[in-house]
This record gives structure tokens, C-alpha cells and sequence, in this order.
């Protein structure tokens, strides 16, 4: 089985991480750039495909060369084999539509074809969860979108997933489809190992590729548009057919109760309290 | 279904001293074995005094079986062992080295994290080469059957996994033992339960408080009327930096006198004889609690079904030498043996037989004799039955008891020391209580010195605990008092009159008659055991990975 992630680094939005300057504008040279929150659930998706079906799980991002942390801690943290950067300055300010052009391309370099190519949902900064449909539909395989699990089968090459129909955690079907085949992970997929075997091969794979982050140098690929044969006028800016008009930031709600402070240190405080809690209590 | 079930040879459920054991040698006859540990970590549920003893009688020891292990894993060797008789602010100190040194290798204070963690770590690497390995947070909720007959183990966290050896060395708790027919938690009197404080002391202070280099350590041990009149007795043992400072007491005698545990911890660790070890600082790293088994009463002589076999506490292994406490060891010794004998019945060809081959190679090793000493079935039961327990009153007294002892201090601690005397002593007040007093009274100096240490409230223990809260695991089957009210004293996170806690009691009005009757939230729960033997229970571990992590142990 051969397995690729796709991811993107996003600013980290954690509280203490992100920095916003007086206008709400994100700050980006102040807030480090991480692994996009919800690709972490497509690598598991895709380590659990290893663990049980054996093979080999790459990470494929298009970025500038400050990604290559990005690529380490998908390593360090979800424990991929191999590292694959699609990067050079034609490739920068792409829309969906041009990354999707350019991370097709890289799928399709690899000297093996994949069996499954795996994407997150949505990124936590464009929002739109468009790359990753858009890639599929330049490989022109079948797609299977809000994954919560997965069952292989090698001899048929087939996938069979749950999925959530429309997103929605009120219903749930399930489809089956021939690999090579395109792979949506919902958040709230949840890997399950009920084997021993299982989550002994997980212990010494992740032991395996954790030591190997350390020198995950040697174990990325960097490739930039010629490696590619790409027109330099079908990515990056040049390539992009979006134009984003304007963004305005959502204002903050205000708020809606009245707040009363009371000392809890006070004696009066507690009766306070029992006062104002007095007529609820009664059942009104 | 059947067909799908995962297979090994051998299952070994906990990884203790006993299934650390029982791993390592299976591994090194090459059978291929999955050892399955419900902690976040090996060590994390665990608690013991403690000290590891390795016995020359003994057919494996630890550092046997892990050659680094003293130097990995244990705090300080300990080559000093003195038992304190109190009474009151008076103090008679006995050395009963020679008890300590008999048949001893060596012995070395451990904390059960650390000393677990490090054995898991070998163990993981060793069984990984035979194809197994080792899991933690995996809770074994019982044994699977085909027909009737034990074939493997089920689990919440994974599908039933069959197997042709099952080592239950899930402690003293074991819910294996249980299912299997093979023990109770009928009978308080088969049980003690120790209660223990790691206390943060600089290594130096250490050094000089007790006179000892830094490579050596000491113990001590404590009897006498310091303890409200419950049977047991304190203990103090070094570590590198912490003293581990505790207490163990028969059950039975916890629940009739309604003693609360942590109080009697105190009484121990704010007595005057302490300040000199403690100082006027007092930092109590943690509190921890379990039940204990008395291998006297509780050493099951056949401990196998099918294919299971129990090794160590899960068997009831655990040997209260007088005051010296010994179960590590045996576990350690029982684990390694059932493996030989799996190994011995595999290369006959009859895997099957291993239960029994465990069981003749538990006698014939003598293991069995250390556990259930026929001597004490002879003298110390008859002590129990009556008779002998008029000495007690006899020697507290009469004029004559008293001046007997004055006269024989020293044949008295020849007494304490000898290993053929201790095994007979039956379990009444006048050794644990009775005796001690009389020696402190007639042979003891008063203790001048102050000891200021006030220790931490029951809710502050609590609440330095670490808990991962999971799905209630123990359930109440009878609320009344009457059945369960000896929780409310003898569990040691609850108290009478204190609101946190496990068990609380309480007075329900029902159509003008009030109940009296007991609640119980298992958040604070250290899983000790101690519930499920005095109040009406439907006992059970948390799941794989929740409930209370132990970081010293
Ligand atoms: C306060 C106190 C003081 C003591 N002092 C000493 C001393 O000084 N010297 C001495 O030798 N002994 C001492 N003991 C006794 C000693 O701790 C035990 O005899 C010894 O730990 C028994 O080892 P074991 O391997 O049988 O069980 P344990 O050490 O209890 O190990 C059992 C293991 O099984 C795991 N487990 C349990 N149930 C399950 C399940 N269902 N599924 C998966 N895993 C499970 C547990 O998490 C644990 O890791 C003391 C005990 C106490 C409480
Ligand atoms: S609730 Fe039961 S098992 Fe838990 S600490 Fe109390 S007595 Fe021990």
C-alpha cells in the first residue's frame, strides 16, 4: 500500500500562539506556522492503513521552504515515512485551484503510483476545502469526502468507508470504491486498533519514525516547477483564477447578560448571592 | 467469529513484579507472549513499602532475571533493619538485622513507577522478539471460554485474544482470580491493607539523619499503642531522596475498631520518634493506598484452572515475615516458575499440563512452605483459637509477665530476629499491640524530642493525586450501613464526617423512619481494594488508562 497525505502549514491559531495586531489582522511573522490541525486526522487515517495493511505513508505539502518544519513535525507527530515539498517562488500566492494543479502533478511524479491519497478537512486559515476535491479532479479518480473509517482490501482493491452524508452526524452511509482512490477525512475520524498485533506494529512504527524525524532532511524530496514540467503561467499567482475582493473581519458579539460582581471574600457577599438566587430556587 | 480471535502462546495480564517475571522468562524459552498492562503505565496503579528482597533460597530473583535491575531500577540498598516497641512517648528499639540478613542476597528500597516503568521497557523489548509484546492501558476484564474451558483473556480495549498459557499476575485485585472461581473477597481476615506517604527529603539530610553512605539505606519498623489498638504496624524505608513511610494492618481489625487509615498514618508520622528523620519540613510527595494479601490464609495451594495459571498477589502470595514484608519477591519467584513450567510442558508436549507443573514446582522449590508455613498452621492458629492468647494477658498483667520481660530484653530481641519464631506468631493484640507495649513500658527511654511535621488533610491528599475520571467502575449493591458502612472508615480516601472522599454515610428520611445509608463516588478512588472486601460490591478496574496514576508508588 502507498499512501500520501497532503497538507498545508497554517498560522497557529492556539491561544498564547496566534498574534493579531490592533486592526485584527493576523500577524504572520509573529505567529508560528504548524501543521493544519485537521490534516493530522487524514495522516492518522492513512498510519492506520499502514499499520493494517503494511506499506508506506508520504506527506506532500506545497509551500514555501519553511515548511520543511511543517513536513518534520507531521513526522515527528503522526509519524510519516517520507517528506515531499512542492516548492519554488512560480508556485507562491496560488489560489485552490492552482495548488491543486501543482500537488496533482507532484502525486503524479512519484515513482509508484498511490493506492490512496489522503486530505484533511478544510484548513484552518483559507477555509474553503476546495484543494483537496480540486486535485482529484485532475488525477480524475473517485473521491470519497467526511471519512470516519476505513476497511481495505488489497486483493479486490477496493476501499469501503463510513461516511457522514452531507457532513452531518445524523446520518451515516457507507460506499465502497476502487483504489487508486481520493480520501477526505472527516475531524472526527477516530482510528481504532482492537487488535494487539495492531498496536504493537503502532508502537514500533511510531518509535521508528519518531527517531526518524530527528533527520528528516534525508528524508525529504524537494521539487520545484521545472521537476514538475510545469508552465509557470498555469501556478502560483499567474495561475490563479480566484480574486479575493476584500475580507472583512466578523465583528466581536457583544455581550448579551448583565454581570454582577460580588466579593466572595465579604461577608455580605454569600447573602448576596443566596438573594439573588432566592427567586430561582422558588421554581420561577 | 472464533476463527478471528488473535492468538499467542502465552497472555500475561499486568506487569507487576510477577508478570515482569513471568515475560522475561518465557521470552528467554521463546515462547511468544503478549503481556497486557491496564496503567497509562507499568507502575502507575502500583504501591508497595517497599523493599525488594532477593532470597539465596530462591530459585530467581530479580537481578536474575534483569541483570541491571538494582542498578536501574531500586533507590538504596538497605543492610539496617531496627523494629521501634512504643508506648506512648517511650521507645524500645530492637535490631533485627539478622531477621533482615537471613536468607537474604540483598534488598534494596524500590518506588514502583520507576521500578515498573524500567521492567515494562525491558520486558516490551524482550517479548517484542518473540512475535508478542507489551500493551499498556489495556483493562482484562476476564477469561474467555469455549465450552466451558478457560482458552484466553476478553478486554475492553481490544477483541478477545486466545492463548495457551494465561499468567494472571494482575495483583491483588484480580479480576481473573475472581472469574476463574479461584479467590474471594469474602473473608477480611485473609487481607491487610497498606497505606502509604513518599516524603520529599534532600538526599544529604538523608545521609546524616540516618548514618548511612549514599549508596546504603536503612529500615525501620514500628509497633506498640501507637496505633489505637489495630493490628499492624508502621514502616520507614529510604530512598534516594524520599522516605517511604507507611502502615499495614489486618483488615479485620481496620473495620472492627472503625479506625481511619490516613489517621493512623499520622499517628506515625507525627510521633516524637520521627522528628529526627523528618526534620521540621514536610513535603509529602504522595498518598497511596492497596490491600495486601496475607499469604498465611490467603496462598491459594493450587493457584491454576486450565490454562491459567495466578502468579504473586493475584494468588494470594504475599508473606508477612513477623514484621517484615515480603511479596515482590515472591511474585517474582512464582512468575518466572510458571513460565519454566510452560516451557517444560511445551517441549513435552503437553502445554496443557503447565498448571500443575507450576504448582508441584511451587512446593518443591519450597516456595510454597515460606507462604503457608506449616508451623504457623500448627502453633498460630491454635494462638488465634484461644489458649495461647492468655499469655497476652498474662504478660501485661501479671507482676511476673512484667518483670519476665524486663529480665529478657535480650532474649527478646534474639526473639524478634529469629525467622523460625516470627512465622508462628498468630495474629492477635499481643504481638502486634500487647507485646510491643509491655517492652516499651518496662525496657523503653522517653523520646525528648519535638516533632513539629503536621501532615496534609485527607482532601489535599486527594487532591494531589492525578486522575484520569473515567465511567464509575465500582458499583454499590447494598447501600444500607449495615452492609457497607465499614467503607466509609476503612476506605482510605473517605472519613466519617468529611464530605470528599469515596464512601460517605448518610441519614435518609423515608415515610417518618430515617435510613441509615452509604454513597459512594468512585472519583476520588485510589483502587485499593479495600471496598470490595468490606462493604457489598460489584468490584471492578477502571478501564485501560483511567483512574488514578501513581507517580512514586
Ligand atoms: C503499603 C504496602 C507495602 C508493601 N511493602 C512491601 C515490601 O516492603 N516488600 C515487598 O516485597 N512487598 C511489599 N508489599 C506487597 C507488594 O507490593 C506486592 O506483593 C507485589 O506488588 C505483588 O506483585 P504482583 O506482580 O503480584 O502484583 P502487582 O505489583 O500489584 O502488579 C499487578 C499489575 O497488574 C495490573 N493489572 C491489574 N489488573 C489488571 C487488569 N484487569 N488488566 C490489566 N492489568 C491489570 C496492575 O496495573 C499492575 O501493574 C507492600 C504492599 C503495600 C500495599
Ligand atoms: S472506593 Fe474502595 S477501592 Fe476505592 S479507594 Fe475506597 S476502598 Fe479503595
Amino acid at each position: 500500500m502507498r499512501t500520501v497525505v497532503l497538507t498545508k502549514g497554517v498560522p497557529d491559531f492556539r491561544e498564547g500562539q496566534v498574534s493579531f495586531d490592533e486592526e485584527g489582522h493576523l500577524e504572520r511573522g509573529k505567529t508560528p506556522t504548524v501543521m493544519n490541525p485537521n490534516d493530522k486526522h487524514a495522516l492518522r487515517a492513512a498510519f492506520q492503513t499502514k499499520v493494517r495493511n503494511g506499506g508506506q505513508v508520504s506527506l506532500m505539502s506545497m509551500g514555501p521552504p519553511g515548511y520543511e518544519e511543517v513536513l518534520q513535525e507531521g513526522m515527528r507527530d503522526v509519524y510519516a515515512d517520507d517528506l515531499y515539498l512542492l516548492s519554488d517562488r512560480e508556485m507562491g500566492a496560488a489560489d485552490t485551484w492552482a495548488t491543486a494543479m501543482t500537488v496533482a502533478s507532484g502525486l503524479q511524479k512519484l515513482d509508484e503510483e498511490p493506492d490512496l491519497v489522503f486530505a484533511g478537512f478544510k484548513t484552518a486559515d483559507g477555509e474553503t476545502g476546495h484543494t483537496g476535491p480540486q486535485t482529484c479532479w485532475c488525477l480524475d479518480w473517485p473521491i470519497i469526502t467526511h471519512v470516519l473509517s476505513l476497511d481495505i482490501d488489497e486483493d479486490e482493491r477496493t476501499v469501503r468507508a463510513k461516511r457522514l452524508v452531507d457532513g452531518d452526524i445524523s446520518e451515516i452511509e457507507t460506499v465502497e470504491a476502487p483504489m487508486p482512490c481520493f480520501i477526505v477525512a472527516d475531524p472526527e475520524f477516530e482510528p481504532t486498533y482492537r487488535r494487539a498485533s495492531h498496536r504493537l506494529k503502532h508502537k514500533d512504527l511510531r518509535d521508528e519514525t519518531q527517531a526518524r524525524a530527528a533527520d528528516y532532511e534525508d528524508h525529504l524530496t524537494v521539487w520545484d516547477h521545472t521537476d514538475l514540467n510545469l508552465d509557470p503561467d498555469y501556478i502560483g499567482l499567474d495561475g490563479s483564477p480566484t480574486i479575493v475582493a476584500g475580507v472583512d473581519p466578523i465583528p466581536k458579539a457583544p455581550s448579551e447578560r448583565e454581570a454582577t460582581v460580588i466579593d466572595a471574600g465579604a461577608d455580605e457577599g454569600m447573602e448576596q448571592v443566596l438573594d439573588e438566587l432566592a427567586p430561582y430556587a422558588a421554581g420561577d | 467469529m472464533t476463527d478471528s480471535y488473535e492468538e499467542y502462546e502465552a497472555v500475561v495480564v499486568g506487569c507487576g513484579p510477577g508478570g515482569a517475571a513471568a515475560a522475561a522468562n518465557l521470552a528467554r524459552n521463546g515462547v511468544e507472549t503478549l503481556v497486557l498492562e491496564r496503567g497509562v503505565d507499568a507502575g502507575s496503579k502500583n504501591v508497595s513499602g517497599g523493599l525488594i528482597y532477593a532470597e539465596e533460597s530462591a530459585p530467581y530473583t530479580i537481578d536474575g532475571l534483569f541483570p541491571d535491575f538494582r542498578e536501574e531500577a531500586t533507590e538504596r540498598p538497605v543492610t539496617e533493619n531496627y523494629i521501634h516497641n512504643v508506648a506512648g512517648e517511650k521507645v524500645k528499639t530492637f535490631d533485627i538485622g539478622d531477621l533482615h540478613h537471613h536468607d537474604t542476597a540483598w534488598a534494596d528500597s524500590v518506588l514502583r513507577r520507576k521500578m515498573d516503568s524500567w521492567l515494562a521497557q525491558q520486558v516490551h523489548e524482550r517479548t517484542r522478539e518473540t512475535g508478542g509484546g507489551l500493551l499498556t492501558e489495556v483493562h482484562v476484564t476476564g477469561l474467555l471460554r469455549e465450552r466451558g474451558e478457560i482458552v484466553g483473556v476478553t478486554t475492553e480495549e481490544l477483541d478477545p485474544i486466545k492463548a495457551d498459557l494465561i499468567v494472571a499476575a494482575d495483583g491483588v485485585n484480580s479480576e481473573l482470580a475472581r472469574d476463574a472461581g479461584l479467590m474471594d473477597w469474602e473473608e477480611p481476615e485473609e487481607w491487610f491493607q497498606g497505606v502509604k506517604a513518599v516524603v520529599d527529603v534532600d538526599p544529604a539530610a538523608i545521609n546524616e539523619r540516618f548514618d548511612v553512605d549514599a549508596d546504603d539505606g536503612a529500615a525501620h519498623l514500628f509497633s506498640g499503642d501507637l496505633f489505637d489498638g489495630v493490628r499492624g504496624g508502621g514502616f520507614l524505608y529510604t530512598n534516594e531522596s524520599s522516605l517511604s513511610i507507611g502502615t499495614v494492618f489486618h483488615l479485620d481489625s481496620l473495620a472492627e475498631e472503625e479506625a481511619e487509615p490516613h489517621e493512623l498514618l499520622d499517628s506515625l508520622l507525627t510521633h516524637p520518634l520521627m522528628a529526627q528523620w523528618l526534620g521540621d519540613e514536610y513535603d509529602e510527595r504522595e498518598y497511596s493506598a492497596k490491600l495486601v494479601p496475607d499469604s498465611k490464609k490467603a496462598a491459594h495451594p493450587s493457584p491454576h484452572e486450565d490454562r491459567l495459571v495466578l502468579v504473586g498477589d493475584a494468588a494470594g502470595q504475599m508473606q508477612a515475615q513477623g514484621p517484615i514484608i515480603k511479596g515482590m519477591n515472591h511474585a517474582v519467584t512464582a512468575g518466572a516458575l510458571a513460565a519454566e513450567a510452560f516451557a517444560d510442558a511445551r517441549s513435552r508436549s503437553e502445554p496443557h499440563r503447565a498448571g500443575e507443573l507450576y504448582e508441584k514446582k511451587l512446593h518443591d522449590e519450597g516456595v510454597m512452605d515460606k507462604l503457608r508455613p506449616t508451623r504457623y498452621e500448627v502453633f498460630g492458629r491454635l494462638g488465634e483459637l484461644g489458649p495461647v492468647d492468655d499469655l497476652s494477658n498474662s504478660v501485661a498483667e501479671s507482676a511476673v509477665g512484667r518483670f519476665g520481660v524486663r529480665a529478657a530484653s535480650g532474649l527478646l530481641e534474639r526473639a524478634y530476629s529469629s525467622p523460625t519464631l516470627v512465622s508462628m506468631i498468630p495474629d492477635t493484640k499481643l504481638p502486634y499491640v500487647t507485646l510491643p507495649t509491655v517492652i516499651a513500658e518496662e525496657l523503653g527511654e522517653r523520646v525528648e524530642d519535638e516533632n513539629t511535621v503536621s501532615p496534609p488533610d485527607l482532601a489535599d491528599r486527594i487532591g494531589d493525586l492525578t486522575y484520569d475520571v473515567g465511567d464509575p467502575h465500582i458499583e454499590l449493591l447494598d447501600k444500607s450501613f449495615e452492609a457497607s458502612g465499614t467503607a466509609v472508615t476503612a476506605c482510605p480516601v473517605s472519613a466519617k464526617d468529611f464530605g470528599g472522599g469515596c464512601y460517605r454515610d448518610e441519614r435518609v428520611q423515608t415515610n417518618g423512619t430515617e435510613e441509615h445509608l452509604v454513597s459512594l463516588d468512585t472519583q476520588p478512588c485510589v483502587e485499593c481494594g479495600t471496598c470490595a472486601v468490606v462493604a457489598d460490591t460489584e468490584w471492578e478496574h477502571p478501564a485501560g488508562g483511567k483512574g488514578v496514576e501513581f507517580k512514586q508508588g
